[in-house]
């Protein structure tokens, strides 16, 4: 099924919105992993699923709910450490997790999401709705032990998951081919009885439908699928790793910058569909919404220590201890 | 039902407490490895469907399934088995149950309750044996748990599935045969976060932690015959301590002696007697003691390993030794 135009400019909005979002950040606040390259991968597979489908997500974490359709100011505010953050400032760059859009993890330690998608695809199935669970990754999380039991048991429940790896060719520095035995992710379903698809992550349509076949599978009791979206990260792994050595060539860099601007691609996509007009009234208010995002971060208070204790625990008990000294 | 009793072991009122609750709460589920086997009679056929997940053994990720679900409107219950296993999971627990509410600024609940038993004192040597508190006591966000009787670990354990945090409930398999009446109400709860005084006494005040419990009263007899009175404090819960009931025992007592069975370099018992050395000092006539294992591994031979673990002539010396 392929998208409707209206669908098509709201792809391109999510996509641009992650990408002004980060350029903000660069320009004005440098922290974080940036998802400039990864748009077309993370909107995308986010346009294949509803408000109330869960995702979960990474390190790389701005993306996926601008992707999931998050208001942006609260998400810019949590980046500046502000307590109208999205998670009052306790969370941060790693962490961006709007619940309101079905997002329940952003987690730093690789592949720690992965069981919790799963397990959300679990909770679907005995409450017996018809949503479904995607969980974002990177190949380097596809080393870790938790990709593997989670599939498994995703697949001997037949549970609503997508595996959703964004394959950007690099685990900080060590590149796919010196840390996976098979180097197509896609394939490791094929060890647990789980289809696999390779679809191109700078194509933002083809992710769309691809993923959305998952969906329409895992929606109708079909069971979980591994997609496997080839694509490109343009920044460093973060802007607070400087990496001292070149572990990837300049002239690659500059290729998929110049060529395979998932971005750019997409724009020229619909701008040959005689959509220009629209694109136009897109990027002016994407740049303002970017704005009045960052107006909002900088206006925004600090949070306060009552904000650290009323969100250690649901339930606090002899909490907080007043001898421990806040 | 309310007011009547039922004769339980330790072991079937932990069963009967996941009953009511499964009962009560379709929200309630059951994961962990084989459980048709252990630890869950009777729940399987009862409840037998989607609510009831015999796992692969992957234990870092059903725990994780587990935190996934409580995030999503479930309130599983995970069963770890054996408390040394849960080093598997302590990713999990630590790093997302643990911390994920706090990390998105309060927006997620993580109802979640990991069983682990500590599956010492029977020959399993140094890989199952772990009583592993500590190394949950020091993680900010969890409730730990650890009762000594069946009263209590059915009313924890009922507290615990309707809590809204992510709660660790370690039992002590030296507890899980012992008998006695537990109520049979189904809205019987004990508190977490509250201390039981076992025992009252003048003299001193003992504070057992889980398993230790029996030889804590052991010892207060044997004290009873040579005229001392012994308060026994059973800690139920480790975290979040009731340090009230515990000052205020050594206030009256002015002596402490701590019994517990993890390994004693950081242990629950380190923790306690730090409470009081800096919030009760002044209340002290003696040093406190704290009789603890010894940091040791847990050896095979019976003979060896029963030479580590707190005994009642352990904390009888202890207690003898700041009169």
């Amino acid at each position: 099924m392929s998208l409707d135009p209206s669908r098509q400019l709201e792809l391109f909005t999510r996509m641009l919105r992650i990408r002004r979002f980060e350029e903000s950040l660069i320009a004005d606040y440098p922290i974080g992993h940036m998802s400039i390259g990864h748009e077309g991968a993370v909107a995308g597979a986010c346009m294949a699923l509803r408000d109330d489908d869960y995702v979960t997500g990474t390190h790389r974490s701005h993306g996926h709910p601008i992707g999931k359709g998050a208001e942006l100011a609260p998400l810019m505010a949590e980046l500046y450490g502000k307590r109208t953050g999205i998670c009052k400032g306790l969370g941060g760059s790693m962490h961006l997790t709007d619940t309101k859009m079905g997002l329940i993890c952003e987690s730093a330690i690789v592949g720690g999401g992965i069981p919790l998608a799963t397990g959300a695809g679990l909770s679907i199935q005995v409450r017996g709705t018809d949503q479904v669970a995607l969980c974002f990754f990177g190949d380097g999380a596809v080393n870790e032990g938790t990709f593997h039991e989670s599939i498994n048991m995703a697949s001997i429940w037949k549970l609503p998951v997508i595996y959703f790896c964004e394959n950007n060719g690099y685990a900080v520095t060590t590149t796919v081919a010196k840390s996976h035995g098979q180097p197509d992710v896609a394939r490791r379903g094929d060890g647990y009885g789980v289809p696999g698809v390779i679809v191109d992550g700078q194509n933002a349509e083809a992710v769309y439908e691809a993923t959305n076949e998952a969906v329409q599978r895992a929606r109708s009791g079909g069971g979980p699928t591994l997609i496997e979206a080839k694509t490109y990260r343009f920044d460093e792994h973060s802007n607070r790793l400087p990496i001292p050595f070149a572990y990837r060539s300049e002239e690659e860099v500059a290729f998929h910058r110049n060529e395979r601007d998932p971005v750019t691609l997409y724009r020229n996509v619909l701008a040959s569909r005689g959509q220009e007009s629209g694109l136009a009234a897109i990027e002016a208010a994407v740049a303002a919404a970017i704005s009045d995002a960052v107006q909002f971060a900088k206006d925004s208070p600090e949070p306060e220590v009552q904000d650290m204790l009323d969100s250690m625990y649901s339930n606090p008990v002899n909490f907080p201890v007043q001898h421990e000294g806040i | 039902m309310r007011n009547s009793t039922q004769k339980l072991s330790y072991l079937e009122a932990i069963v009967a407490a996941m009953r009511e609750e499964m009962r009560r709460d379709e929200r309630v589920i059951l994961m962990g490895e084989d459980i048709a086997v252990y630890g869950a009679q009777g729940l399987c056929e009862e409840f037998a469907g989607p609510r009831i997940r015999n796992t692969p053994i992957s234990e870092a990720s059903f725990t994780g399934v587990g935190v996934g679900a409580a995030l999503t409107g479930l309130r599983p219950i995970v069963d770890l088995t054996i408390a040394s296993f849960a080093y598997l999971a302590s990713d999990q627990i630590i790093n997302q149950a643990a911390k994920l509410r706090f990390m998105t600024g309060g927006q997620l609940k993580v109802p979640l309750v990991v069983r682990a038993s500590t599956y010492y004192n029977n020959r399993t040597a140094a890989q199952h044996a772990d009583r592993p508190y500590p190394l949950f006591m020091n993680t900010p966000g969890l409730k730990v748990l650890a009762p000594a009787t069946a009263t209590d670990a059915k009313g924890l354990l009922k507290s615990a599935i309707r809590d809204d945090d992510p709660v660790v409930f370690f039992e002590d398999i030296t507890l899980w045969a012992k008998k006695e009446d537990v109520p049979a109400d189904e809205d019987f709860l004990i508190p977490i976060g509250k201390a039981d005084i076992k025992r009252s006494g003048a003299d001193v005040t003992i504070v057992s932690i889980a398993g230790c419990l029996p030889h804590a009263l052991a010892a207060a007899e044997t004290l009873a015959k040579e005229g001392v009175d012994a308060e026994v404090i059973d800690l139920r819960t480790i975290v979040p301590m009731d340090r009230e009931t515990i000052l205020t025992s050594v206030a009256k007592t002015g002596r402490l002696v701590i019994a517990d069975n993890s390994h004693k370099v950081g242990s629950v018992a380190s923790e306690i007697a730090a409470v009081v050395a800096e919030e009760g000092f002044e209340s002290l006539r003696k040093p406190i003691q704290r009789v603890a294992t010894p940091s040791i591994q847990i050896p095979y031979n019976a003979k060896l390993e029963k030479l580590l673990y707190p005994t009642k002539d352990k904390i009888v010396a202890a207690v003898r030794a700041i009169l």
